[in-house]
């Protein structure tokens, strides 16, 4: 099977989301989609499974809120427990509410930048890693959408051309 | 349109008998003389009356004037407990409309394309304001004029043994208090009664110049809100501790009706779309409401717990006092509310899905609902009734006289405009609204 692919180019985005919607109800197979933003509503109208993002982050958020409960109960209560202001210092509970800011605050940053790392790890992107966009226009003003070729090359360009693109290009991928 | 049906309005007549009889019956039960409130004592704690026997033969005289002095704090704590149910349910409900009417503001303001389709619930539920406005100035008056010991501040021989209520008289006296209080209600209801005016004008217009002047007057709306509400918090109900202060205070009260408001447009729009009507609002605007619930729940929380900590931390005798009474005497309500106001919600809530779901919104909204009043009646109780509080008849029948009232006048004013701004210019926008 050959290796080729459809890129047709948008300029707006608008015109892209229509473009989706036809080319799914067409049963074309959208591979990838190319944006210089994130555009509104496109994981839905290409039929993307909803994320489990959400999912790590409220894990990592309880990961978050119990290393803050055991921090601070090692450092304020059974380590060094320190008299501040006549705060109870020898009960956990007691002295809580002193803890919950530093408890929300690490809530918080565990759910962010683990978070973060998910992403970057599940979309492959790294340091130094080289740009897959397969044109340079997709970082500033372009919409590229690509599908793959199944033997219905000149099907395929004229579909796209009739949905609004700018530009069909035929491309063997390697 | 909509057409209030009998059945409801049956409904809502029964509620408000019942909390006519209710709150009648709390009045006049209350005790009026200091040997009810002995016998009340006496039933409650059998246990110590022998020990207080053995006491009297002493015959003490300063004892005497103590238990004396105890006995008239009780009684007046007793009379002020119906009056208390009926303040706390009366400044809530009301408090409710005008937290709908400050989100509907900030959709105006801020152009929101997403919810012009929920105006009218919204205008509807603020049809309630004026009806309300009525009957706490109402409430406010009678309290100035000694009915009820609520505002311990209004009492000159209070002030006259009080240093710190008398170096604040300047400011908490009662004619500057009630014409504060006119003025604010005045102009809420003013904003309240042109802002609908031109959005049912706007719906036979040709151009957008209503729409232009509701941008216009809500924004004022807003700048004259923030600050009267703020006031209003301290004077309707900070003031009922006269000695304690705090600086965020006014945002905490707004946290806690606006939360409560965006849930009642919430429970309003699905109990209109489970009768049909409301035919543009989809899951979408629902899913957005119920983001504003949660969002604005740990809000609420926040702010209770800023004020919290600092008083706790600080541990200033003159303010933790507040949070000592509450701790001491209203240890379920005050911790409950927390429960009810934060973790079901945000247990319930925080899932994307969940938000979309009738009966979780309904379930989660009454929570939220109850425990927002249970919220003003921990701030307001404590220094009114004192240990005597109960969530008995004069309560119950308080809020169902209110909520019996909300479903008539609230129902009866949406059924007098068509349920859709047909020529709002984002009406479009909103019909096709889809996250």
């Amino acid at each position: 099977m050959s290796n080729k692919v459809v890129h047709a180019i948008y300029n707006d985005d608008d015109v892209l989301m229509d473009a989706v919607k036809k080319t799914r109800s067409a049963h074309h197979h959208i591979e990838e989609i190319f944006t210089p933003f994130p555009v509104h509503g496109l994981d839905k109208a290409m039929g993307l499974a909803s994320t489990r993002l959400a999912i790590c982050a409220f894990i990592y958020g309880c990961i978050g809120l119990s290393v803050a409960v055991t921090l601070m109960n090692y450092i304020m209560i059974e380590d060094w427990p320190q008299d501040i202001g006549g705060k109870p210092s020898f009960s956990y509970i007691q002295n809580m509410p002193a803890f919950v800011p530093v408890m929300f605050e690490m809530t918080v940053f565990f759910a962010a930048h683990l978070m973060v790392i998910t992403f970057y790890m599940r979309s492959k992107l790294w340091p130094f890693k080289n740009a897959e966009n397969p044109d340079v226009r997709t970082t500033d003003d372009h919409f590229l959408m690509e599908v793959a070729v199944h033997d219905n090359e000149s099907e395929l360009v004229s579909f796209f051309q009739s949905t609004g693109a700018i530009e069909v290009k035929v491309i063997d991928k390697h | 349109m909509y057409t209030f049906s009998s059945k409801l309005k049956t409904f809502s007549l029964i509620l408000m008998l019942l909390g006519v009889l209710g709150i009648g019956y709390g009045f006049l039960t209350a005790p009026k003389d200091i040997k009810e409130v002995e016998n009340i004592l006496a039933a409650e704690s059998h246990g110590h009356h022998a020990a207080a026997s053995d006491h009297h033969s002493v015959k003490d005289a300063h004892a005497e004037a103590e238990h004396h002095a105890h006995l008239e704090h009780v009684l007046h704590q007793l009379q002020n407990k119906p009056w208390s149910a009926l303040y706390v349910a009366c400044i809530f409900f009301m408090l409710i409309s005008m937290g709908v009417l400050v989100f509907y503001a900030i959709q105006q303001v801020a152009q929101a394309g997403w919810s012009p389709v929920l105006f009218r619930v919204m205008q509807g539920i603020t049809s309630f304001l004026p009806v309300m406005s009525v009957i706490f100035f109402v409430l406010l008056l009678l309290s100035g004029m000694g009915m009820n010991h609520l505002f311990i501040w209004m009492d000159p021989e209070v002030v006259k043994h009080d240093a710190l209520i008398q170096a604040k008289t300047g400011y908490l006296n009662f004619p500057f208090w009630i014409i504060r209080a006119a003025v604010f209600l005045l102009g809420w209801n003013l904003y309240r009664y042109f802002s609908r005016k031109n959005c049912l004008s706007q719906d036979e217009s040709n151009d957008n110049s209503f729409y232009k002047k509701n941008f216009n007057i809500s924004a004022m709306f807003l700048v004259f809100f923030i600050v009267s509400e703020s006031i209003m918090s301290w004077d309707w109900i900070m003031s009922i501790d006269p000695h304690w202060f705090s600086t965020l205070f006014g945002w905490y009260v707004f946290a806690s009706f606006f939360v409560s408001g965006i849930t009642t447009i919430a429970l309003v729009t699905l109990y209109m779309k489970s009768k049909g009507y409301l035919e543009h609002v989809n899951t979408s605007h629902i899913h957005d409401l119920a983001k504003f619930m949660f969002g604005i729940s740990v809000f609420w929380t926040y702010l209770w717990f800023s004020q919290f900590m600092l008083i706790w931390y600080a541990n200033i005798p003159e303010e933790v006092t507040y949070f000592i009474t509450r701790i001491n005497d209203y240890n379920l309500p005050f911790f409950g509310a927390v429960v009810m106001n934060f973790l079901f919600p945000i247990l319930i809530l925080i899932n994307t899905d969940f938000k979309r779901i009738t009966w979780v919104i309904v379930m989660a909204g009454t929570v939220i609902l109850l425990g927002h009043y249970v919220d003003f009646f921990n701030m307001i109780m404590p220094s009114t009734v004192g240990t005597q509080w109960f969530i008995g008849v004069s309560e119950i029948s308080s809020v169902l006289f209110f909520f019996g009232l909300f479903i008539f006048v609230v129902f009866t004013a949406m059924a007098k405009a068509p349920l859709l701004p047909k020529r709002n210019p984002f009406i479009e926008e909103s019909k096709h609204f889809h996250y």
